[in-house]
């Protein structure tokens, strides 16, 4: 299983802030598209993923008992 | 001590945030009070909310923490940012940066300000008269050339 944490307009749109999943050996671009059709997600085309608190590419593939955030563009200051 | 890099939900100390910094052998320190702004482009904001993923948006803090000691070595910086919901006028972010000599202390405060709005996964969402919205995009920048965001490397700023 992995944890996805989702945030800000995503957390709003998706109607939760974490899911439970069983998608360990995924990349984040399938993570992403999957979370984009499971919960008609309007888009994910800006958004970062973290795999662990760190930033993590396309390619890179999630393990069992990662934590993975969905990042979208960053607004502090 | 204190944690130099934060995420809080109550309100930020000036003073506990220069005190952070303090030290005998520094000769200036810059702080950066970011506060909630009423206008912009002649629209109204009531309050703003902020979010943060708080353990990696601390670590991201520290990062930038590491770049700055990199860019000016000597520099001592503490950077801690609000969480919740702040009204007009309530500070959002403090940076205090100290150094020997005074250039560094702006340059690397100002740098700091820059980073932050590039990596540190925080949120703000405003509420407008009208509506509310989750704000990205402030720089425009948020395409990602190298697939995500550069750490620890120069920016074109």
């Amino acid at each position: 299983m992995i944890k996805i944490l989702l945030f800000a307009e995503l957390q709003e749109e998706a109607g939760v802030d974490q899911i439970e999943v069983d998608k360990a050996g995924s990349t984040v671009t399938e993570l992403k598209e999957w979370l984009l059709q499971e919960y008609k997600l309007s888009s994910l085309s800006n958004t970062m993923i973290a795999i662990n608190e760190s930033y993590a590419t396309e390619e890179e593939r999630v393990k069992d008992g990662d934590t993975v955030a969905f990042i979208p563009p960053v607004s502090g200051g | 001590m204190k944690h130099l890099f934060d995420i809080q939900d109550t309100p930020l100390s000036i003073e506990e945030m220069v005190a952070k910094v303090t030290r005998r052998d520094c000769g200036a320190i810059a702080t950066f009070i970011g506060t909630v702004r009423e206008l912009t482009h002649g629209k109204r904001t009531l309050k703003l909310e902020y979010q943060a993923y708080k353990p990696m948006a601390i670590k991201m803090l520290e990062q930038i923490g590491k770049e700055v000691e990199e860019k000016w070595p000597g520099t001592m910086i503490a950077i801690t940012h609000r969480v919740g919901i702040l009204d007009i006028s309530e500070i959002a972010v403090i940076i205090s940066v100290s150094t020997p000599h005074r250039k560094a202390a702006y340059e690397a405060n100002e740098y700091a300000m820059e980073r932050i709005k590039q990596i540190v996964p925080i949120w703000k969402k405003e509420f407008w008269e009208d509506g509310t919205k989750w704000i990205g995009d402030q720089l425009e920048t948020t395409s990602y050339p190298k697939g995500k965001p550069e750490i620890g490397e120069e920016t074109d700023d």
